[in-house]
């Protein structure tokens, strides 16, 4: 903790600064460069439906000694249809599953099935479903995701404002993209089970942009009042500041997701936890970055566009290159802001990636450390210098 | 919470005011209290463990979709479901199923589950068919056992019968709507309801028929009424029961006039060798009979298996029906009748067979109302009936006119349904998969309080315990909803619990880092929890509103499984605004006090050295913020 901790406080004085607004372009890059890749592999792959989403069968079997092969053989006799047989776990439970059956022949595939492995048809479990089930649960899920959008825009824009409100959007989209890009890449089947889990990837990373938007709601308030720091700077800093809450967050909404994945995966071999904590996991790591590279660059750039604080952004920029010159021969072109204030050592800097190695640290913080530490904007943040929401 | 905005601000005034102390006492006792009585409501109720859906408890559960209707767009509606679900629940528990389910799910949807035990086999035949409706004239009557034939036609007139042999616990749980079939006890036979329609109303029902339209036919409704009775009544039913149908006396008797010699001869072993004694039987018998063509004689049992019918061609199909109600004669002080109406094509039909069934002899001058292979109705005719408009009169009472109203109306509405999906699970299947969602919660759980106390110390066990109270919030409303309103835990469901216990801690999460944050400033521990109790208040209702905003979406909008998982995702955000007001603010609040907190004790996870908070000294005279900001709202 104690690490994770000082890097927090350092990133709440602006002792350490990520500048990541000032970096967006990157981010920016980074992130097009993904969606164009979810996208491709999207088109090119396609998405592996599940037989949910086909119509079909599937079984699943307790444990028991037959073999795969001449369980797909009765399978594929009895139903006239490919049959795929995997096996669950280790101790012979196996999951059976056959697309585009009616139910008439998913009856006697069952019953086929039952006798092959010597055991009453009740115990064979079964999961028949029909062609237009998987459409209308598709259907649903996408008018749900509408109506879920337009009302989460409309109240982000009463709770904060509309730029924020896009931005929250756009970085949901880019969330949603990127999860079912890396389903088209990895070729993971998509069962209800992952419209579940993308669902609520809504709500969650709509949580964790919502948390950093607060604070630079804040940070902001007064932005076009002051003359010592562009919108931009001002979103870096809020941004940092929130940054470990952000991370912990994130980590906290992520491990008993894992948990799930784990339990779902590994023991269970598959199946609707496995689906749902496996679309949550991906969707929340990119929700993760996204609020924190995405969401809040793109509101300093749409903020940026507004004429207020542009000017304000023009007349800060002025200042400081006036100062600049002015301060030419003398020494610090930061001291004006906070003289004497800028206690940070460049050696202290230098440390910090080790000093702040931390297990628990490197989850979320990874990423970040790599980003451009010393930069103009952060140079200007003395330690004593409050971030702007306290008062 | 819609509008934390607003809220906010006129509680930070409070807040401002009573900072430092809130009131914590009180609002842990409500918390407590609530718990509590959560708790014994959970204990009183005797439901002590949340209920089971289909997947963790096993059994089969079937999902049917409405198959929309070429004609009429408007067909699958919510009036239409709901008597498709009453007339799928009655034919479930006309099984002897125990306990299933039949519920609607979103527009077009009804869910059927069956617990584990029972014929599931036979369940989704029943579940699966569509209900047909048809006036056939019947052609004869008999007892539903040919020995038992006695006289029915006397005192009891119609239909005692319904009796006993309603299968024995078949509808235990039925609703009002499946008065259909009722059972009822043995003896009664005959006496009340079926004497009064029955035999004077025969005559008269001509004459009053003025009523509505020149309808008015009695019945012999009688056994509609009736539905509780014991259940238990005697198995064997046949003894009991006397042919219902009112006057009809002619078992097998005459009936065929209109075919040929042959056929009717043919018709009448067939009905002869018609069982309608048992339940399997009946339902045999319905089946083929539904599956008869318009055009050709059946024979049929009636829906409680006290007559069987010979029936002709269907004369009206149900379709021609436009409309029928209940309603309650004072006029003629017949008490309820039906009253129909008929489509223009219905009426010229109606109109030709009422009158030629009404210059019949007894028994076939009635006509049945055939649901599904089973006759429903049997009211006689006295006259020819045009104009459209009929009215049944006979032994109804609200319960069972209404009934006979919505079969009418609705029972031929081709409203079709599909199997979407069927999903049978064995008990094992089941406990295991809840076995190893408890163990993935576990596992999440654990991690999330390791990585809390790693990072957090000490403030981690508020967090511990406060999870531990939503927890047990959660448990026992999901326990208490089980009866209250049918929530059944399904594995996504358990999904969304084990998610949102990553929700709840985040609101910790945003709480403690703000207090963090304030004593980064220099702040002592007590101010500090009370400054930035305001902040992180707005930033836990923003954030859950919109997790909630997602939940409510969800479940509003989605279907099957996804409206599990919503559910519990939804009520556990709720609670965990709940807790975090009443229980984790007002407890740090306490704890602040203590001096392991304010003390900043390395293990406290205050540590103000540790967060980097400048010493003591520096305190007050740090620089003005650098934004001018106005005071803000701590």
């Amino acid at each position: 903790m104690s690490r994770l901790g000082d890097l927090g406080a350092r990133l709440y004085r602006g002792d350490v600064s990520l500048d990541i607004v000032g970096a967006r372009k990157l981010w920016y890059t980074v992130s097009v460069l993904i969606t164009v890749l979810a996208f491709a592999a999207l088109l090119v792959r396609g998405l592996h439906m599940g037989v949910e989403f086909e119509g079909g069968a599937v079984y699943t079997t307790p444990p028991n000694n037959a073999s795969v092969e001449d369980v797909r053989d009765v399978a594929e006799e009895t139903s006239g249809s490919a049959a795929l047989v995997q096996t669950l776990g280790d101790d012979g439970t196996m999951r059976i599953q056959v697309s585009g059956l009616d139910t008439e022949t998913s009856n006697e595939t069952r019953e086929a099935l039952a006798s092959e492995l010597g055991i009453p048809t009740e115990e064979l479990n079964a999961e028949v479903i029909g062609p237009s089930w998987g459409k209308q649960i598709a259907n649903r899920a996408w008018q749900g995701l509408a109506v879920f959008m337009v009302l989460v825009v409309v109240y982000l824009a009463i709770a904060f404002e509309w730029r924020m409100a896009l931005a929250a959007l756009i970085a949901l989209i880019h969330d949603l993209t990127i999860t079912v890009g890396v389903y088209a890449l990895v070729g993971f089947e998509v069962t209800p089970g992952t419209v579940i889990g993308l669902l609520t990837i809504l709500g969650y990373s709509l949580y964790d942009t919502v948390v950093v938007f607060d604070g630079l709601k804040e940070t902001t308030r007064n932005v076009t009042r002051q003359s010592r720091y562009t919108y931009s700077e001002l979103a870096n800093r809020s941004l940092n500041s929130t940054l470990v809450r952000s991370i912990n967050t994130s980590v906290v909404a992520l491990l008993p997701v894992a948990g799930l994945l784990f339990i779902g995966g590994g023991v269970l071999g598959g199946g609707m936890l496995n689906d749902i904590a496996l679309s949550i996991f991906v969707g929340l790591a990119a929700g993760a970055y996204s609020s924190i590279m995405i969401a809040t660059p793109l509101v300093a750039d749409f903020k940026s566009r507004d004429r207020e604080i542009a000017a304000n952004d023009r007349r800060v920029l002025n200042k400081r290159a006036k100062r600049a010159e002015a301060g030419e021969s003398g020494e610090d072109e930061d001291g004006d802001d906070e003289p004497g204030a800028e206690r940070r050592a460049g050696a202290d800097t230098a440390d910090d990636p080790d000093d702040e190695r931390d297990e628990t640290a490197g989850v979320g913080a990874g990423g970040e450390r790599r980003g451009p530490r010393r930069q103009p904007v952060s140079r200007g943040r003395g330690r004593g210098r409050p971030s702007g929401k306290r008062r | 919470m819609a509008t934390p905005k607003k809220d906010l601000r006129s509680s930070r005034k409070r807040d401002v005011k009573s900072r430092g102390q809130g009131n914590p006492g009180r609002a842990l006792a409500l918390i407590l209290l609530m718990v509590i009585a959560l708790t014994a409501g959970m204990f009183a109720s005797g439901y002590t463990t949340p209920r089971l859906g289909i997947d963790l408890a096993g059994g089969t559960s079937i999902t049917l979709t409405a198959r929309p209707d070429a004609d009429d767009a408007d067909a699958v509606n919510p009036t239409n479901l709901n008597t498709a679900v009453s007339i799928i629940e009655r034919r479930v528990n006309g099984l002897g199923v125990q306990e299933a389910e039949v519920q609607t799910q979103g527009d077009e949807n009804i869910i059927v589950n069956i617990p584990k035990g029972t014929d599931e086999q036979a369940a989704r035949e029943q579940v699966g068919t569509t209900a047909q409706l048809g006036f056939r004239p019947v052609l004869s009557v008999g007892a539903a056992t040919p020995p038992a034939e006695e006289g029915a036609e006397d005192g009891s007139g119609e239909e005692g019968a319904e009796d006993g042999e309603e299968q024995p616990g078949d509808e235990p749980t039925d609703e009002p709507t499946d008065g259909e079939e009722p059972t009822d006890e043995p003896t009664d036979e005959a006496t009340d309801d079926s004497t009064e329609n029955q035999s004077a109303p025969a005559p008269e029902a001509r004459d009053d028929a003025g009523g509505l339209s020149p309808a008015s036919y009695r019945t012999d409704e009688g056994d509609e009424e009736q539905s509780s009775d014991e259940p238990a009544d005697d198995a064997t039913d046949e003894p009991t029961e006397e042919p219902s149908e009112e006057q009809q006396e002619g078992e097998e008797g005459t009936g065929d006039e209109q075919d040929p010699a042959a056929d009717a001869a043919a018709l009448q072993a067939q009905l002869a060798a018609l069982d309608c004694t048992t339940e399997g039987a009946r339902l045999d018998a319905s089946r083929a009979a539904s599956e008869a063509k318009d055009e050709e004689t059946v024979v049929a049992c009636d829906a409680d298996g006290t007559a069987k019918y010979a029936l002709g061609p269907v004369a009206v199909p149900g379709t021609d029906v436009k409309d029928a109600s209940a309603i309650y004669d004072t006029q003629r002080g017949q008490g309820w009748i039906v009253q129909m109406e008929f489509t223009g094509a219905g009426t010229g039909k109606f109109a030709d067979i009422t009158q030629q069934l009404s210059s019949q002899p007894q028994p076939q001058n009635q006509f049945a109302i055939a649901l599904d292979g089973e006759v429903v109705s049997a009211p006689s005719v006295s006259e020819r009936l045009g104009g459209g408009r009929a009215e049944i009169s006979g032994t109804f009472d609200q319960e069972s006119s209404e009934e006979l109203a919505n079969i009418l109306k609705y029972g031929a509405l081709p409203l079709s349904f599909e199997e979407s999906s069927v999903s049978t699970v064995s008990p094992m299947l089941g406990g295991e998969q809840l076995r190893a969602s408890l163990i993935a919660g576990g596992i999440g759980l654990a991690l999330v309080v390791l990585y809390m106390l790693v990072y957090y110390r000490g403030l981690a066990v508020l967090a511990i315990v406060s999870l531990l109270v939503s927890a047990a919030m959660t448990y026992s409303i999901m326990a208490l909803l089980g009866p209250a309103i049918g929530f059944a835990l399904n594995l996504p469901a358990v999904c969304g619990a084990i998610v949102a216990i990553g929700i709840t801690a985040d609101s910790f999460i945003v709480y403690f880092e703000r207090i963090r944050d304030e004593i980064r400033e220099g702040r002592s521990l007590r101010p500090a929890v009370e400054r930035a109790w305001p902040r992180a208040r707005r930033t836990i209702l923003v954030s859950d509103f919109v997790s909630f905003l997602a939940a409510a979406v969800l479940f509003v909008v989605t279907v099957g499984k996804v409206q599990g998982f919503a559910f519990t995702l939804g009520l556990t955000t709720a609670l965990d605004v709940v807790v975090v007001f009443l229980f984790t603010k007002p407890l740090m609040t306490l704890v602040a006090r203590r001096k392991f907190f304010y003390g900043g004790h390395p293990w406290s996870g205050l540590d103000p050295k540790r967060l980097g908070a400048p010493p003591p000294l520096r305190r007050g005279r740090r620089p003005a913020p650098v934004v001018p900001s106005d005071p803000k709202e701590a």
